[in-house]
C-alpha cells in the first residue's frame, strides 16, 4: 500500500498557523526608500570586497531605469517607496541553535525546523528578516568538501569561487527585480558540492519575514560540480499584516557535466507578500536539473524558474504547482531554453484557483537552431473551484530547428458535481469531498516531493481550502 | 427507532419532468429485495433519490429511516447514517488512491460519531482493508490505485462492494451491480454480498438479470415500471420475469390490477 499523507491533513484544522507576530528584535535597519546610501550601507553593513559595491551600485542604476513590468500579474499597488530593504535581526549566524537569539529560535522553533533538522535534513539555514540566523550541515558532508553556507560566508570564506560563478546565470540586466536583488541582496545560501559526491538528504532553507512592510531579497548560488547530486529546499512564511511585504530572490544553480540538482520551493508567504522571483539554471552535458515549485501564499506571485540547457543530453523538468485563493494572483510557470543538441525538457503545470482568485501559466519553450534531436512535452492543468475564480494559460513555443519532438497539452477542468455527490456518498463533507478532488489534482507532483514535504503539502492545501464551502 | 427503511408514496422529477410517481417500498433490515423492470423506468432515479443527488426534485413523500425523514439530509450526512449505494456508474476520482480514500472515508464516519476521533490508527486500517479485499478476492494492489480511474467495467463493481465491505452500512443499495461482471467476478462479488448479510443489513438489489438472484436469494422481489412499483412477490417471481418477460405484468397494469 502507498504512502497516504493526504489522510494525515483531514485531521488537522485550522486557521494560517504561520501569521503569528513576534517582537521586532532587530539590530539594524536602513530607513525606508532604496537610493545609493541605501546600497552603500548595506554593503558596509557586511564588510564587503570593493568588486561586490560596485556590483550593487551598477544594478541600483539598472533598476532605477527599468519600468515596471505589466505583462503579468497587477503590480500597480506595490509601492516600492514604502518598503525597508534591508533589516538586521541579530548579530550573526549561528552554527548551532543555542547561539540563536532566544525570540528567534523560538519561531523556528514553532515552524518545526530544528526538529525536521534532526530527523531527515543534510543541512539547515535560516533566514530571519534580512540575514541568516543560522547555517549548518551534518559533518560528514563537510569532511566530503560540501560547502553550504550563507551567502555573505560563502563569498568570505571562498571567494574565488564565488566570484567566478555569482551574476554569471542571472546577469544584472535580466529584469527590473533581478536588478533590484543585485542592488540590495542579503542572505540566502552559497552551496557547492564538489565531483562525484552525492547529497542524499535534502538542504533546506527556510525564510521568515517577521515585521511588516520589508523586503527581504535573499540571493542563493549553488554549484553542483560534474556527477554532483543535491537536492535543496526552501520553505518561507511570513505574519498576515494589512500592508504589504516584499519579497524577491535571485537563485542561480550552475549544473555540471553528469550533475543532478533538484530545488524544491514551497512558498507559503501570507497573503500581504509581493513575490517575485528570479530562478534559472545552466545545465551542462548531461546533466539534470528539476525545479519543483509549489506557490500557495503571497498576494501576488510572479516566478517562471529556468532551464538552460547548454550541453548535448542535458534534461531539464519543473514541475509547478499554483494555489490562488481570494485576493491572490499567482502568475507561474517556467521557462525551458534548449541550446545544445540531444537535449529534453518537460513542464508540468497544475493550478487551482477558488474564492474569486487568479491563476495564470506563462511558459517559454525556446528552441535554437543546431540543438538537433530535441524532445519536449509541456502540460497544463487548471482547476477551477467555482465561477468566480479565473486560470489563463500563455504558453509560448518558439522553435528554430526541424528535427525536435514537442507535446503540448492544456485543460481546464471544475470539480465535478458528480465527483462530490460520489464522494459524499461515501460520507465526506463537502469540503472533505472537495479537498480530496483537489489533492486527487495535484497528486502527479506531490508524488515527487519527498515524503515529509508531501505531507507538508497536503497539509498546506488542506488549510487552503477550509471554510471555502459555504 | 425503525429498523427499516420506509418509502411512501415518493415522487420525483429530472427537469420538470416526473419520473418516479409513488414509489412505497418498505426494506427491513436483514432482508434483501430486488428490484427489476424494464430500461428508463426509474429504476436509478430511486437508488440516487435515496442517496440525495441533487439533480432530482423530490416533489412529494417521504423516506423514513431510524426515526428521520432522510429526504432531508445532504448525502453525507445520509451516508453516515448508515446508507450505501453502489453506483452504476462509478465516479474516477484520479489521484487518490482505493486505500487513501477509504481511510478518509471510514474516519469520517468515525468523526461523526465523536467530534474528537483522532482517526483510524494505519494498522488497524491495513488490516480492515486487506481483510475485505481477501474476501472479495480482490489482488492486493488495487489499494493503491487511484479511485476508478481506468478501472474496467468489472473492476469498478468491485471496488463498490470493497467498499461496502469496509464502511459497514445498513441499507445498501446495489444498483446494477451484477452488469459488465463476468461469471466469477459475479460469484465472488455475490458471496462477498452474502458474507455481510445479516440482521444488521437490509439489501436493495437492481438488477436485469435473474442470474445474481441465484447467488443473492431475494426475500421479496418488486417490479418497477413506469415510476411505480406494480408487482411484488417472492424470489420466483423473479424466474417467471425472466422466462416470460414484462408483458404480462404490462397487461396487468393496463388492465388496473394493481396499485
Ligand atoms: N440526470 C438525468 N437527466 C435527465 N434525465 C434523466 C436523468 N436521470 C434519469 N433520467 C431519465 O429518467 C428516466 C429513468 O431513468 P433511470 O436511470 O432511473 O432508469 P433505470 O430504470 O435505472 O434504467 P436502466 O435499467 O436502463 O438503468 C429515463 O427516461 C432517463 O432518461
Ligand atoms: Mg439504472
Amino acid at each position: 500500500m502507498s504512502v497516504d499523507p493526504q489522510t494525515d491533513f483531514l485531521e488537522q484544522l485550522g486557521e494560517y498557523r504561520y501569521g503569528f507576530q513576534d517582537p521586532d528584535v532587530s539590530v539594524f535597519k536602513t530607513r525606508k526608500g532604496l537610493d545609493e546610501e541605501v546600497v552603500r550601507q548595506i554593503s558596509a553593513m557586511k564588510g564587503e570586497p570593493e568588486w561586490m559595491l560596485q556590483f550593487r551600485l551598477k544594478a541600483l542604476n539598472h533598476f532605477l531605469q527599468r519600468p515596471i513590468p505589466t505583462w503579468g500579474a497587477d503590480l500597480s499597488n506595490l509601492n516600492l517607496d514604502e518598503i525597508v530593504y534591508y533589516v538586521k535581526p541579530a548579530e550573526m549566524a549561528g552554527r548551532s541553535w543555542d547561539e540563536v537569539p532566544q525570540t528567534i529560535k523560538q519561531t523556528f522553533d514553532r515552524l518545526g525546523i530544528p526538529e525536521a533538522e534532526q530527523k531527515f535534513l543534510a543541512g539547515v539555514g535560516a533566514q530571519y528578516e534580512s540575514e541568516m540566523v543560522y547555517h549548518s550541515i551534518q559533518e560528514h558532508l563537510e569532511k566530503q568538501g560540501v560547502i553550504f553556507l550563507s551567502i555573505e560566508d560563502g563569498l568570505r570564506q571562498h571567494p574565488d569561487l564565488f566570484k567566478q560563478y555569482f551574476g554569471t546565470v542571472i546577469p544584472i540586466e535580466d529584469n527590473k527585480f533581478a536588478a533590484l536583488n543585485s542592488a540590495v541582496w542579503s542572505g540566502g545560501s552559497f552551496v557547492y558540492v564538489p565531483k562525484g559526491v552525492k547529497v542524499d538528504l535534502p538542504l533546506q532553507a527556510y525564510f521568515r519575514l517577521n515585521i511588516a512592510n520589508i523586503g527581504q531579497f535573499e540571493r542563493t548560488l549553488i554549484i553542483a560540480d560534474e556527477g554532483a547530486q543535491v537536492h535543496y529546499v526552501e520553505g518561507c512564511t511570513a505574519p498576515q499584516y494589512t500592508t504589504d511585504s516584499f519579497h524577491s530572490g535571485v537563485i542561480e544553480i550552475i549544473v555540471k557535466k553528469g550533475a543532478r540538482v533538484r530545488y524544491t520551493t514551497i512558498q507559503n508567504w501570507s497573503t500581504n507578500v509581493y513575490n517575485l522571483v528570479t530562478q534559472r539554471a545552466i545545465v551542462e552535458e548531461e546533466g539534470t536539473m528539476e525545479w519543483v515549485d509549489c506557490n500557495l501564499g503571497s498576494k501576488v506571485t510572479m516566478k517562471y524558474p529556468s532551464c538552460y540547457l547548454m550541453g548535448p543530453g542535458a534534461h531539464g523538468e519543473i514541475l509547478s504547482m499554483a494555489f490562488a485563493g481570494p485576493g491572490q494572483w499567482q502568475d507561474a510557470g517556467g521557462k525551458v531554453i534548449h541550446f545544445a543538441p540531444h537535449t529534453s525538457s518537460k513542464i508540468t503545470s497544475k493550478s487551482i484557483s477558488k474564492g474569486g482568485g487568479r491563476a495564470s501559466y506563462r511558459g517559454l519553450l525556446k528552441v535554437y537552431k543546431g540543438a538537433e534531436d530535441v524532445r519536449s512535452n509541456v502540460v497544463c492543468d487548471a482547476l477551477l473551484l467555482d465561477p468566480q475564480s479565473r486560470s489563463d494559460t500563455y504558453p509560448y513555443i518558439e522553435i528554430d530547428e526541424q528535427d525536435v519532438t514537442i507535446g503540448h497539452e492544456a485543460s481546464v477542468s471544475k470539480v465535478g458535481e458528480e465527483q462530490l455527490f460520489y464522494l459524499m456518498s461515501r460520507g465526506l463533507s463537502e469540503e472533505e469531498a472537495t479537498t480530496m478532488v483537489v489533492s486527487g489534482f495535484i497528486e502527479p507532483l506531490v508524488k515527487e516531493l519527498p515524503m515529509e514535504y508531501a505531507v507538508e503539502m497536503n497539509r498546506l492545501i488542506q488549510l487552503q481550502m477550509e471554510g471555502s464551502i459555504g | 427507532m425503525s429498523d427499516e427503511l420506509i418509502i411512501r408514496n415518493l415522487r420525483v422529477s429530472i427537469e420538470g419532468k416526473e419520473i418516479l410517481k409513488g414509489v412505497n417500498l418498505t426494506l427491513p433490515k436483514g432482508e434483501v429485495h430486488a428490484i427489476m423492470g424494464p430500461n428508463g423506468t426509474g429504476k436509478s432515479t430511486l437508488a440516487y433519490t435515496l442517496m440525495g443527488h441533487p439533480a432530482y426534485e423530490v416533489t412529494d413523500g417521504e423516506v423514513i429511516f431510524k426515526g428521520q425523514n432522510i429526504l432531508e439530509l445532504e448525502p453525507d450526512e445520509r451516508s453516515r447514517l448508515g446508507i450505501f449505494l453502489a453506483f452504476q456508474y462509478p465516479v474516477a476520482i484520479p489521484g487518490v488512491t482505493v486505500a487513501n480514500f477509504l481511510r478518509t472515508a471510514v474516519n469520517a464516519r468515525r468523526r461523526a460519531q465523536n467530534p474528537e476521533d483522532k482517526g483510524i490508527p494505519i494498522p488497524e486500517f491495513r488490516k480492515l482493508l486487506k481483510a475485505k479485499m481477501e474476501l472479495l478476492k480482490v489482488d492486493p494492489s488495487f489499494a493503491g490505485r487511484y479511485l476508478n480511474d481506468g478501472f474496467s467495467g468489472g473492476e469498478k463493481k468491485r471496488a463498490e462492494i470493497l467498499q461496502m465491505a469496509v464502511l459497514q452500512p445498513e441499507i445498501a443499495i446495489l444498483d446494477e451491480t451484477d452488469s459488465g461482471l463476468d461469471i466469477d467476478a459475479l460469484r465472488i462479488v455475490a458471496e462477498g454480498v452474502n458474507a455481510l448479510r445479516g440482521e444488521n443489513l437490509g439489501v436493495l438489489v437492481i438488477t436485469h438479470y435473474q442470474r445474481i438472484l441465484n447467488y443473492i436469494r431475494p426475500d421479496v422481489v418488486h417490479v418497477m415500471m413506469d415510476g411505480r412499483i406494480v408487482e411484488t412477490g417472492d424470489a420466483d417471481l423473479a424466474l417467471h420475469l425472466e422466462e416470460h418477460g414484462y408483458d404480462w405484468v404490462r397487461e396487468k397494469v393496463d388492465n388496473g390490477t394493481p396499485a
